[in-house]
This record gives structure tokens, sequence and C-alpha cells, in this order.
């Protein structure tokens, strides 16, 4: 039987493109994950990535289609959003989850209306699905110099926001910055959001920036380990993803989140100290010590 | 004789103008345990938090040892309600007493022998040192305590600000952490404690203050914890800004 199958993707240049760009989105993303799952921002960042398609929108009514601009477009948005988020929960009784919720609802929809005003032919699905088979050279710059950014900034500063994750209050007192640290951390997962909007989509980039770090939550007791080991994840189970959907001539963002939702899956059932299955079949006698002495009485009394 | 103190002027710390701590003064003497006691909302979490920098003040001062506050901020640990904390957070205890070293450290110097000789000093002194590889959720509530107290040595705190330590704990394990307590002050370090069980003031703490809003009293548990002080801190309306009393602002 011949192997060619195996080898063909990686004979195309675009599947070279796609992989390389898999890789560096899937680690930047995983490495993040570990914030995410540990501050509990996946709803946060939902509603970021949805918020995002405005200012894709206006940059496209405006200067046309360019990475560039729909970079900074993207950008703004999610800035904006995330600063109205946090101005109208603090000025008025509104809740931050609220806020946020409703100001992304209105974002995305603004973005829709924006878009069906345009002549341009833009497609909507690439948006919200990824396109990572069409990235082009600049797609592949932007998210090379964001993985750049990203990645540097998590692994200096991963003490102060260790700190800052497990409890803000006594970090502040210990001279964390901590507002700043909270700021920084949403800057990063909407640049991470945005270079993965090429490959998965708004709707599926949540997948890449939680599933890893929730994996290794179930096997892990270490952030440390979170925070590679999410890393690694991301970018294995991506690449594996991509190659699955060229196999099997798949769309490729889904094949990406499944094949992380299946990892995660295969965690949640058997991980050996927090697996649900591997929990069913421990002794019910968890101290040792314990069971030892009653098998001991066990034999005694026979 | 001038010993080491922590001395708080005509402190007031309030909330969108609503004062929650009245012009509190008070000296603390380093080497002894001092309990902090008070109906809910009388205001000790917000002295503990003006206290580490967490809240501003409204008006007052503060200096250690003569210095003022900010001067010494690494030697004030403030100890959170065990509440507080998310103890499904994947870090082990020793990693927990690590971050302790952050002032010495910063965001960027390497852990070094020096720091783990620290940490293993702290989870010693608090009879940790068997359980420092365990994920924080595997401890009970007394030793999750006295986690914290260990991350607290780790920094080399002076001043240590306990809030509720005791709740929720039982007996033996009150014991226990009395007991860790108790070596603290006796090493020369000053404890503040967040209390609410009357019946065991008098074994705990050298000195107490009654705090409701405004300071009720303060001094040596043997003079100041009396029925006439508990009545008044306990029982009496007092005035904390017409927010908390729309009776009195009629």
């Amino acid at each position: 039987m011949s192997l060619t199958w195996l080898f063909e993707p990686f004979r195309h240049e675009f599947m070279q493109r796609a992989l390389f760009g898999c890789a560096l989105i899937g680690f930047t993303n995983g490495a993040l994950s570990a914030f995410i799952v540990i501050r509990r921002l996946a709803l946060m960042a939902d509603a970021m990535a949805h918020s995002l398609l405005p200012g894709v929108a206006v940059a496209l009514l405006l200067f046309g289609l360019a990475p560039g601009t729909l970079f900074v477009g993207a950008l703004v948005a999610a800035l904006l959003v995330a600063f109205g988020t946090q101005i109208i929960s603090n000025s008025s009784r509104i809740k931050e989850d609220t806020a946020l919720g409703l100001l992304f609802a209105c974002s995305f929809s603004l973005g829709l209306v924006l878009i069906s005003f345009s002549r341009l032919s833009v497609n909507v699905s690439d948006y919200l699905f990824g396109n990572i088979l069409g990235l082009g050279d600049a797609d592949l710059w932007s998210i090379y110099l964001i993985s750049l950014i990203v990645l540097p900034m998590l692994v200096a500063l991963e003490r102060p926001l260790l700190l800052t994750v497990f409890e803000p209050s006594v970090a502040a007192t210990q001279g964390v910055p901590v507002k700043t640290l909270k700021y920084l951390l949403m800057g990063l997962l909407v640049l991470s959001m945005i270079s993965s909007l090429q490959a998965v989509g708004v709707i599926l980039a949540l997948g890449m920036l939680i599933a890893p770090a929730a994996t290794i939550y179930l096997l892990s007791d270490s952030f440390t380990s979170m925070f590679w080991m999410g890393g690694i994840l991301g970018c294995v189970g991506s690449c594996t993803g991509l190659l699955i959907s060229f196999w099997l001539n798949l769309p490729s963002g889904p094949c990406i989140v499944l094949v992380l939702g299946l990892i995660f899956l295969l965690a949640y059932l058997f991980s050996p100290k927090y697996g649900i299955v591997t929990k069913l079949l421990r002794p019910h006698h968890l101290h040792e010590a314990s069971l030892a002495r009653w098998k001991r009485r066990d034999r005694a009394q026979m | 004789m001038s010993y080491h103190r922590l001395e708080i002027k005509d402190l007031t710390v309030s909330y969108k103008r609503v004062p929650a701590v009245h012009h509190v003064s008070l000296e603390l003497r380093c080497g002894s345990c001092v309990g902090l006691l008070g109906p809910n909302g009388a205001g000790k979490t917000s002295l503990f938090k003006a206290l580490v920098g967490l809240v501003p003040l409204e008006t007052g001062s503060m200096s250690f040892h003569g210095y003022s506050k900010s001067l010494a901020a690494s030697e004030i640990a403030y100890l959170p309600q065990r509440t507080t904390v998310d103890w499904d957070f994947p870090i082990t205890v020793r990693g927990m007493v690590e971050m302790g070293r952050y002032q010495v450290l910063g965001w960027r110097k390497r852990f070094r022998e020096d720091d783990r000789r620290a940490v293993d000093q702290a989870l010693e002194a608090m009879e940790l040192e068997d359980l420092g590889h365990r994920q924080i959720s595997a401890l009970s509530g007394g030793q999750q305590q006295r986690a914290f107290l260990a991350r607290a040595l780790a920094q080399e705190a002076h001043v240590f600000l306990l809030d509720e330590p005791f709740s929720g704990l039982d007996k033996p394990a009150q014991d226990l952490l009395a007991g860790a307590i108790r070596r603290l002050a006796n090493a020369g370090n000053l404890l503040v404690v967040s209390h609410h069980d009357l019946r065991t003031v008098r074994d705990l703490f050298d000195q107490v203050i009654f705090l409701n809003g405004e300071l009720v009293a303060f001094g040596d548990t043997g003079l100041v914890f009396t029925a006439e002080n508990i009545q008044k801190t306990f029982q009496t309306h007092i005035f904390s800004g017409s927010a908390h009393e729309p009776d009195l602002a009629v």
C-alpha cells in the first residue's frame, strides 16, 4: 500500500504555510489559555471575539481589504468594547457580565449591518469560521509578530501574573501592579485572538483559547506546566486537526477544535488524578494505611 | 523604653464618602498577639486593608518602627479570609509559599538557594514540611491557614494581619493554629487577628482592640476584655454614617 497520502499535505505550499501558522497560533493561544481558564475569562474572551467584527467591517469600508487595516480595526473594536464594559459597570449598577454581553451583541450586530452596506464582496463566513488554507505572506507575518510579542511577555511576567491571578488583593499588598497586569492580559488576549481569526474564525477561536489549558488543568497541579504544556498541546493539536482535515477533506477550523475537544474529553475521563472514570475505578479505601489495617483484621478473624 | 511598634494615628477609611473606620489611633507593640473584635461591618477588614494600602486613607497616618508605612511595605503581610482564595488553583503548598518571595525577587530575579532556604524554614515553622508537595485543596482548613502564615513568613514579614483565621476550624485545628501564632509572637512579630469567638479571647490574645466603626476600647486583655466593653461593642449602635443608620439621619 502506498503511503503517498501521508506526505501529500507537506508537498503543497499552501499546506506548509497553514501548518506553520497553525503551529504558532496553537502554541500562543495554548499558552495564554492557562490564564484564561484560571481567571475564568472564557466568556469574556468569547464576547471579545465577536466584538471584533465591526472593527473589521469599518476597516474594510474605509481602507479596503488589507491585513494591516483589518488588524487595527479589530484591535480598536475590541479595546472599545473592553473599556466600554468597564465604564458601564463602574458607573452604574449594571454588572460587568451584563455590560459585556450587551456591548458585544450590539457590536456584532453593528458589524453585520456595516458589512451588508459595503459593496465589497466580503466573505463573512471566512471571518466566522476561518480560512487557514488561504494564509498570505502578510497574514503569516502578523501571526509571527503577535506570537513574538505575546509569548515573551507572558514568560517574562509569569511570576507577577501568577500572583495576580491567584489572589489579587494579596498580590497588590506585595507590590504587584495588579491593575496594569489585568489590562495587559486583556491586551494580549485581543492580540492572540486576532491572530487566530484567520485560522479558525471568531467562533472557533475560543476553542483554541480554552481547550489546551482546560485539558492540562485536569492533568497537572502546576501552573507552569499548564502554561508550557498548554502551548505544546495547542500546537500539536492544531496541526493534527489541520492534517486530518486535509486527509479527510473536511473544513479545517472545526477539525482543529474537534481534535482539541477530543483530547480534553480523554483527560476528563481518564486523567490519573481528576478523571471521572479513574475515580470510579479507584478502590473505595483511599487511605492505604487504613486499607492495610482492615485487611489485617480480616485475616485475624479468619 | 522604645520598643518596635506599629503606630496608627487618627485613621479614617471610607467608601464613597461613607466612613467605615473612624479616627482610630493605636499603638501596637511587636512581640504581642492582638485580637481585633467587633460585629460584622465594624470595619475590621477595612482597617486591615487600609494598613496594607489596599484602600486609601481618608485621614490619618501610620508608621512602623518610626518609618512611614510605605518604607516598610514588605514587613506587613495581609492574610485574607480563606474563602477569598480559589483552592482549586493549580499550585502546590510549596508553590504558594514561594509566592511570598516576590518582594525579594521582583519579576525577573532567579529563585536562589537563599529563597529555597527561606521557604523551607517557613514550611518547617508552620509544621507543613511534609505537605509541601500537596495541591492546596488537599489541605484541611487549619493547614490552609498555616500555609498562609508560611507564605507571610517567607516574605520575611514582621507584622501579620490575619482576617478571621479561626472561623470554621475545629478545636484541634484551632489549637495548632493558636500555637503557631503564639510562636510567631514570641519570636518578636506583631500579630493582629480579627476574631469572632469571644470564648477563646482570653487564651489567645495579649491585647484586644474593640472596634465598631470607632475604637471602643484597646488595652491588655486582662484589663479591657470586660462585659461592659463587649456590651458596648456588640450591642449598642455606634454612628457610622447616615447610610448605615437611616434612622439617625432624619
